[in-house]
């Protein structure tokens, strides 16, 4: 069943179109990765999942229901979304960015209860960030930064998780430890995953369906072997590539 | 988090209530702690009978029309500019804001000086009309500034400043050309203009404080919602928070607190800026728990500076935004020199 759809999707920042009439269907414990060129509007069709967009025609449905017409609570207790990068001016801590995932189950004037913080404490664990709860946020390096908003992505306890190139600013270990939580919360906790990736091979490994986006548009869409051919990324990225192993070398 | 709010607010309130006492007692009269609380406590229904409104009559006018009217006026324009600093930087992530810089202040000013300078009445059917002129004045500046500062739908923090200034100036000299056409007393509003807590509008204190109360604690109600705007705009929509919306309601409440503050105490700069910053220092930026330790402090702060103002140079004064841009001015440059 799917419980996230982008019908007829198009966009544009002026002038210029960023998507052009996307259509994209999303099953339940899908893990879908969305590949694509700089500037093929992938982040945009992202931003269009959460409603941190609204598309200019088109409609997102979750669960058969427009995203706009729900309750922005409901929303983001279902749907997060691990952007980029965010700079933030004012010293939070790790502890209360994470805890702020916890928002939309907290109502005005009450505090965080204690399931509350077991369930940050828990996010912080899985997503390596516990040892340093108490840094504040503005010290930390960028790569150690991401990981906290996948922590507090973690928190929200959505069941569709959105990751903006998730891996941008980590060093392998961390790439490849960020990758296998995702793996594991979508085979055992059935998270449904859409993920960028600048990263063709890691996209390719971990994810079950691969969406490959060339000018606002979907060129292709499929298992990584359909997608990721010699010709395919020719005629999208303009390189020739070798492929072992289904791994692409330049 | 819950605890760490309790501790700081009553360390807070504890300290808040030994300035407020410092504040009556000490001034250009000075009125013994002992003859002072003999004088209140004959002032309270209940216990009264006990308490026989002794000593001279002239000691109990100072301290009840002029004295604790002005040190609660200090608490209150005090609270007011500094919950209004703290939202402003949370809204515009930015530190650097504060009701005076960004222009809301002069704006404010413009409409209350209209009424003030104009022959209009006071009062309409018993409603004061400067708040009211001030919060328009003000809501009209905030547009102005906001609507300069604003391109392609980002604000860019340089042009902020530079519209809050010139927004500053232009109504400055409007203020100044209303003052040069209307034949009131020139050094009373130049002082109004300066910021000053003595003046004769203990009248409308009766309006200014629940009014004040109130738009503080609607404000408070959205201090979470604060919390994750101040992290980022985008960010807070996908935490659920309704972004635009409680971003128009908080501009819109903050414009009226200062106003509030503006109509009765004229231009008094910086408080904004400098209170919510030592209260970030202490409490951190949570704004569930620096929202009211800003109100706190900057109560205790407002009322130290007006000490300073009416003892230095007793029985002249210094109005109050003398002093605390003199305090403010060297601090904001510290800033602004931290930040690069």
């Amino acid at each position: 069943m799917n419980i996230l759809e982008a019908k007829n999707i198009t966009f544009g920042y002026g002038e210029k179109q960023v998507l052009n009439n996307i259509n994209l269907s999303v099953n339940e414990a899908d893990f879908i990765g969305i590949i694509g060129p700089n500037g093929s509007g992938k982040t945009t069709l992202l931003k269009m999942l959460c409603r941190g967009l609204k598309p200019e025609a088109g409609q997102v449905l979750f669960k058969g229901k427009n995203i706009f017409k729900l309750d922005t609570g409901f929303v983001a207790k279902n749907i997060a979304m691990v952007p980029q990068d965010e700079t933030i001016i004012f010293p939070f801590t790790v502890f209360e960015i994470v805890m702020m995932g916890r928002s939309p189950y907290i109502k005005r004037f009450s505090w965080e209860g204690k399931e509350d913080v077991e369930i940050v404490n828990s996010a912080m664990k899985l997503a390596d960030v516990f040892r340093f709860k108490d840094r504040n946020i503005d010290e930390l390096s960028s790569g150690e930064r991401q990981r906290v908003f996948i922590a507090r992505a973690l928190a929200q306890m959505p069941k569709v998780l959105l990751l903006d190139e998730p891996t941008s600013h980590l060093d392998i270990n961390h790439q490849y430890d960020i990758l296998e939580l995702v793996k594991k919360l979508n085979e055992n906790v059935k998270i449904t995953v859409v993920m960028i990736s600048h990263d063709i091979n890691l996209a390719s490994k971990y994810c079950k369906k691969l969406v490959l986006l060339k000018k606002g548009r979907i060129y292709t869409e499929g298992k990584a072997k359909k997608v990721v051919t010699k010709k395919i990324i020719k005629d999208v990225y303009g390189v020739n590539v070798n492929l072992i192993k289904g791994n692409v070398l330049l | 988090m819950k605890n760490k709010f309790k501790t700081y607010i009553l360390l807070g309130l504890i300290l808040l209530i030994a300035i407020i006492f410092l504040g009556i007692f000490i001034g250009g009269v000075e009125i013994a702690p002992k003859e002072a609380v003999k004088i209140m406590l004959s002032k309270i229904p209940v216990i009264k009978e006990s308490f026989p409104a002794g000593g001279e009559d002239n000691i109990s006018d100072i301290l009840l029309k002029v004295r604790i009217p002005r040190v609660l006026l200090a608490l209150l324009v005090g609270a007011a500019l500094s919950v209004s600093g703290a939202v402003f930087q949370g809204l515009l992530k930015n530190p650097l804001a504060d009701p005076y810089l960004l222009g809301v202040s002069s704006g404010a000013a413009l409409g209350a000086a209209i009424i003030i300078l104009s022959s209009l009445p006071f009062f309409f059917f018993g409603i004061p009309v400067v708040p009211f002129a001030a919060f328009a004045g003000a809501l009209l500046s905030m547009f102005l500034v906001y609507g300069l500062a604003r391109t392609k739908g980002k604000i860019s923090l340089h042009t902020l400043l530079l519209s809050g200034v010139i927004i500053n100036f232009s109504f400055s000299a409007v203020i100044m050309l209303i003052i040069t056409l209307s034949n009131k007393g020139l050094a009373e509003v130049v002082v109004w203009m300066m910021g000053t807590l003595n003046n004769t509008n203990y009248d409308l204190l009766p309006y200014i404080t629940p009014a004040a109360l109130l738009l503080m604690f609607i404000i408070y109600m959205f201090s979470n919602d604060l919390n994750i705007i101040a992290v980022g705009e985008e960010t807070a929509v996908y935490l659920g928070v309704k972004t635009e919306r409680v971003k128009k309601i908080l501009f819109i409440l903050t414009s009226m607190l200062t106003a509030l503050a503006v109509s009765v105490s004229g231009l008094i700069g910086f408080v904004g800026l400098i209170i919510p910053h030592i209260a970030r220092m202490i409490v951190g930026p949570d704004h569930r728990v620096l929202i009211p330790f800003s109100a706190i402090l900057g109560g205790i702060f407002l009322i130290l500076s007006d000490m300073l103002c009416r003892s230095v140079i007793a029985p002249s004064e210094i109005p109050t935004g003398v002093v605390t841009a003199i305090l403010g001015g060297p601090f904001f440059l510290y800033l602004l020199k931290r930040k690069k």
